[in-house]
């Protein structure tokens, strides 16, 4: 673990430009770190969040970023701890089904689902309750104590509101899953209905960095979602608010994008990385290289440490074999299953990877 | 005899123009039979995929 060698450190220096940090990684230059440096960064950051219990500055996570490729398992192994000190063992996992499917006016770059795109994906109208249902009591099957409902829209008119309003306790008193809503931007009013309608989470990413932002979309503002996400809070709904790694941003971008979650304080954070979808602007994209998201959900743990940081879409594309890795790297829940649009690896692969490394699954709400 | 096109599930476009480009957590997103494009469900589950002509779809991942 990061800090508990005493003896004479051997000084080693290595460059951040070596060849094989994959092609997404954008080069900050060739900032040289020793060895004393890179430990000295990780006790630092271990003594704030293990023995302080504080939260780490941007500052101090862009400097964990910079740590070259060697040093990923010791980020990984502290987040680790991390995880276990400010959340315990338990693993949430999650059910998720697009109840209305493509057909989104928004430009969102990276979705396959924007009318805007030519995609392979076509639209379909919001389904009926019994194929809401039916989807509820397959995550529940599947070990799920949380199902959430999606909907590919920019925000819910009237008549959408109330089917959601509808649903919501009929999946909840059918399965006794907790219920959460994924239905884009909200007004305040929408946002009250929802919360006492018995939304128990609602879904709303911010996606990326504030400053990264209109580079991969243009219909709506990073300020439009960020006065949801606030309004979610604000009636009593808890804030899934997650990330997508990926689409170009630079290491910079990610921990603003890290600051810019710890002030809006969300209870769960989905980790996602592009998976890219043709047709859409970023049809093209590398994936993330999957060191580098060893890296990465490290450092959101680091940023973030009493979040429920769920896998979400793209880690079966970007992680590959190393998926159980970031179960030891700060992830402490996961999407089981398919996801809106793509298929996810087993449910019985995923909670086998759980029982072998004794994560017991459990309910996290209330815990942290 | 007449011979049956096949159409990729990932493209739609005909076999002889494309040899599978579907990927392999992709669901059918095009009728194999016709080409046409598909209403898909996804649950967490799995995936039914629809046409309009060809009725229920293969329940194989495109690949």
């Amino acid at each position: 673990m990061p800090g508990e060698a005493t003896a004479t450190p051997i000084r080693t220096t290595v460059t951040l430009s070596a060849p094989n940090r994959g092609p997404d990684r954008p080069l900050p230059g060739r900032i040289e770190i020793d060895s004393i440096d890179a430990r000295a960064r990780l006790q630092a950051a271990e003594t704030a969040l293990l023995d302080e219990r504080r939260l780490l500055t941007t500052d101090e996570l862009a400097g964990l970023a910079e740590l070259p490729d060697q040093w990923v398992t010791w980020l990984a192994a502290l987040a680790h701890q991390v995880r276990l000190a400010w959340c315990g063992p338990e693993v949430e996992v999650e059910g998720i089904l697009s109840a209305k499917t493509g057909g989104c006016p928004e430009d969102c770059h990276f979705c396959s689902q924007s009318s805007r795109f030519d995609t392979p994906v076509k639209a379909t109208p919001f389904l009926d309750a019994g194929e809401v249902l039916a989807a509820a009591e397959e995550t529940k099957a599947l070990g799920a104590s949380e199902f959430c409902i999606v909907l590919a829209i920019r925000g819910p008119d009237e008549k959408t509101l109330r089917r959601i309003l509808e649903l919501v306790p009929q999946v909840r008193d059918q399965t006794g899953l907790n219920v959460a809503v994924s239905a884009g931007l909200l007004t305040d009013d929408q946002a009250r209905r929802l919360g006492e309608g018995g939304v128990h989470r609602y879904n709303h990413n911010l996606e990326t960095s504030r400053s990264y932002f209109p580079n991969v979309v243009t219909s709506h503002s990073w300020e439009e979602r960020e006065a949801t996400c606030r309004r979610v809070r604000d009636h009593g709904m808890e804030l899934c608010c997650g990330a997508l790694i990926g689409m170009g941003e630079t290491d910079r971008q990610r921990v603003e994008l890290i600051g810019q979650l710890q002030e809006l304080d969300p209870t769960e954070v989905p980790l996602n990385f592009l998976n890219p979808r043709p047709g859409t602007p970023l049809g093209d994209a590398q994936p993330v290289a999957a060191w580098e998201a060893i890296r990465w959900i490290a450092l959101f743990r680091l940023g973030l440490p009493g979040v429920i940081l769920r896998y979400a879409g793209g880690r079966e594309v970007t992680l590959r074999e190393l998926q159980a890795m970031g179960m030891t790297s700060g992830i402490n829940a996961l999407i089981v299953g398919n996801y809106l649009t793509t298929l996810g690896r087993s449910a019985d692969e995923d909670l086998q990877m759980l029982a072998d490394l004794r994560m017991p699954v459990g309910a996290l709400t209330g815990i942290l | 005899m007449a011979t049956s096109t096949r159409y990729c599930t990932g493209c739609g476009r005909s076999e002889a123009d494309c040899a599978g480009c579907g990927r392999a957590l992709d669901p059918p997103r095009f009728c194999v039979a016709c080409g046409r494009r598909l209403t898909v469900a996804v649950s967490p589950g799995g995936y039914r995929a629809r046409c309009r002509d060809h009725g229920e779809a293969t329940s194989e991942p495109a690949g």
